[in-house]
């Protein structure tokens, strides 16, 4: 297996590295009218700043509630998150993280640049300076020339590129993005995840993905992260290398499967459930 | 989208002519107004048969398009007969300065800046009203039964107490009249507004939370741009039931000018005409204030980006 030998390389070098979020001992439980959902039972994560961590797990599984938990709009019942080195609250005031969610989630009202400069809107940034950057940010996307489109003149693609510039607009370090492309079509998400990754070479972000696509989040990562749900907990780490410039044909190759199946049998060995 | 040409039809006004009226609304609604028509003429019939048989005496002997022409012309009809209606909406409208007393134009206009000072006080209550619940739910559990209570009180009840109350601390004229009529408008702007305010997904404030915007931003850049469309659909149902406070409001103030002074010098008099007349003058005015409030809705919805 030469992909471990990379992995253990991979290992020491990040270790280096800053980390951008430490959670330890994490716990979340929500009461129900049936007795309390623990959403999120004892989980231990450390994600490097740079670094592409996917969450992958079946439904119920937590993953979204974690990176909720990050972006401090679920407060945990127990356990450590650091964000930064500060609290998800400080980070969230300090305006730390994008964050892009399953739905583009885009004002009907705006125009596609009044979406992508709503956040420096209220951050209170001077109009010449938002505009500045809300074009830099929809060239990133390859929105640009749709700047005064309103969102349903987009395809859902374009409307989730838009929801992306928007979250990157204030420049933040790190990026939280829940399962964004899950209500797109094949062709779409592929082209997607190319860009998802072009984006973030040249950007250096860290970038917190959930997904429930094993393709997705073995191509786009640097760390996949396996979960599983009642309760929601972590049963691997798998980490995984293939490179900035990867490119779709990586999906045939055999390191790519080698960690493909490593991922569905911590899947399958999560489902301790009949069904 | 196009509408495509018709192939194979000759040309020349007459053919098109009646192509767009077989294609459109035109024909249609003629049909309703000739079938409301002629039901109407019927219905004057019927009913002013026996007046007019009465005032004839018992002797006469009228013959039956003599008895027709009698019960579609009589001075004081149970119910007139559209053209005299359109007779006296002529005298009353086109006849007469706008300024004069008889002016039909005179009186609307007096209901009108009635309804459109009620329409403002009642709209921007609903909507402050409906900020305040949307925002606290103390406020909601103490104004929503006082709200809806409002409603089932009958408003002529309330008229004449409004006027003499005012009327005592010295507020007389548009104002007690406007007052009413607010007092009337303000509902379907609350209910409208606070189903508008509380629209938003709950991903959108997710959203707003990450940008750690306020509450007075989160309300100004996403409730309220959010709650227009509720907006005006309630303004619209909001206009025209001031239209109907600001009638009410002109009965028992005994005001001598608007559309409601007419209504009841009418009924005074037993001019049924007269009443019919001011009843198309208010339904017309209702038409044209609603379709007004219509028109900035389009205006307003469409530079928000709506799909119309």
């Amino acid at each position: 297996m030469s992909y471990a030998v990379r992995q253990q390389h991979k290992a020491a070098t990040s270790d280096d590295r800053e980390p951008s979020i430490d959670v330890r001992g994490l716990t979340l439980s929500f009461s129900t009218a049936d007795g309390p959902v623990h959403a999120l039972s004892n989980v231990d994560l450390t994600i490097r700043s740079g670094e592409f961590v996917s969450l992958i797990g079946p439904s119920g599984c937590g993953k979204t509630t974690l990176l909720r938990t990050i972006a401090d709009l679920e407060q945990p019942t127990g356990g450590h998150i650091t964000v930064n080195g500060g609290t998800p609250r400080q980070a969230r005031i300090g305006r730390q993280y994008g964050y892009v969610f399953q739905e583009p989630a885009l004002f009907p009202w705006r125009t596609v640049i009044d979406n992508v400069m709503l956040p420096l809107e209220i951050m209170g940034v001077q109009r010449s300076d938002r505009l500045a950057k809300a074009k830099a940010q929809l060239a990133l996307v390859n929105l640009s020339g749709f700047e005064s489109r309103f969102p349903w003149q987009l395809s859902g693609g374009m409307q989730q590129r838009a929801s992306i510039a928007r979250a990157l607009s204030f420049d933040p370090g790190l990026l939280l993005m829940d399962e964004p492309f899950g209500a797109l079509d094949e062709i779409v998400r592929d082209k997607l995840n190319v860009q998802l990754l072009k984006l973030w070479a040249e950007t250096k972000k860290t970038i917190v993905f959930v997904t429930h696509s094993i393709p997705e989040a073995v191509f786009l990562s640097t760390k996949i992260v396996v979960m599983s749900p009642r309760p929601g907990r972590i049963i691997d780490v798998i980490d995984c290398d293939f490179g900035a410039d990867r490119t779709l044909e990586l999906r045939e190759t055999p390191e790519f499967l080698t960690i493909a199946h490593r991922v569905r049998e911590g899947l399958r060995a999560g489902h301790s459930y009949d069904d | 989208m196009m509408i495509e040409p018709a192939p194979h039809r000759p040309s020349g006004f007459g053919r098109r002519f009646i192509n767009a009226a077989v294609a459109g609304h035109f024909l249609p609604v003629c049909v309703v107004v000739l079938v409301l028509v002629c039901g109407w003429y019927f219905a004057a019939f019927f009913m002013n048969r026996a007046v007019v048989l009465t005032l004839m005496g018992d002797d006469a002997h009228p013959s039956l398009s003599q008895l027709i022409w009698a019960t579609l012309n009589s001075e004081r009809p149970l119910l007139p007969a559209p053209h005299q209606i359109l007779a006296e909406l002529q005298r009353t409208v086109l006849d007469v300065s706008v300024t004069s007393r008889r002016s039909l134009v005179f009186h609307a206009e007096v209901t009108l800046e009635t309804t459109l000072i009620g329409f403002a006080i009642g709209s921007c209550a609903g909507v402050l009203l409906a900020v305040g619940i949307v925002h606290s739910r103390v406020l909601q559990k103490a104004l929503m039964p006082w709200i809806i209570a409002s409603q089932t009180v009958p408003i002529l009840a309330i008229a004449p107490i409004v006027v003499v109350v005012l009327g005592n601390i010295g507020i007389t004229g548009t104002l007690p009249k406007a007052l009413i009529s607010a007092y009337l408008c303000f509902f379907p702007v609350t209910i409208g507004m606070t189903k508008g305010l509380a629209s938003p997904d709950l991903m959108l404030i997710d959203l707003m939370q990450t940008f750690h915007a306020s509450r007075r931003q989160t309300f100004w850049k996403l409730r309220f741009p959010a709650s227009v469309p509720f907006l005006f659909a309630s303004l619209k149902v909001a206009i025209a039931i001031s239209l109907v406070g600001a009638i009410v409001a002109e009965l028992p103030t005994g005001a001598q000018a608007g559309l409601g002074a007419r209504l009841l010098s009418g009924s005074y008099y037993g001019q049924t005409i007269q009443i019919w007349a001011a009843l198309f003058a208010a339904a017309t005015l209702a038409a044209v204030v609603v379709f007004a409030v219509g028109l900035i809705e389009r205006v307003t919805l469409a530079g928000m980006g709506s799909r119309r």
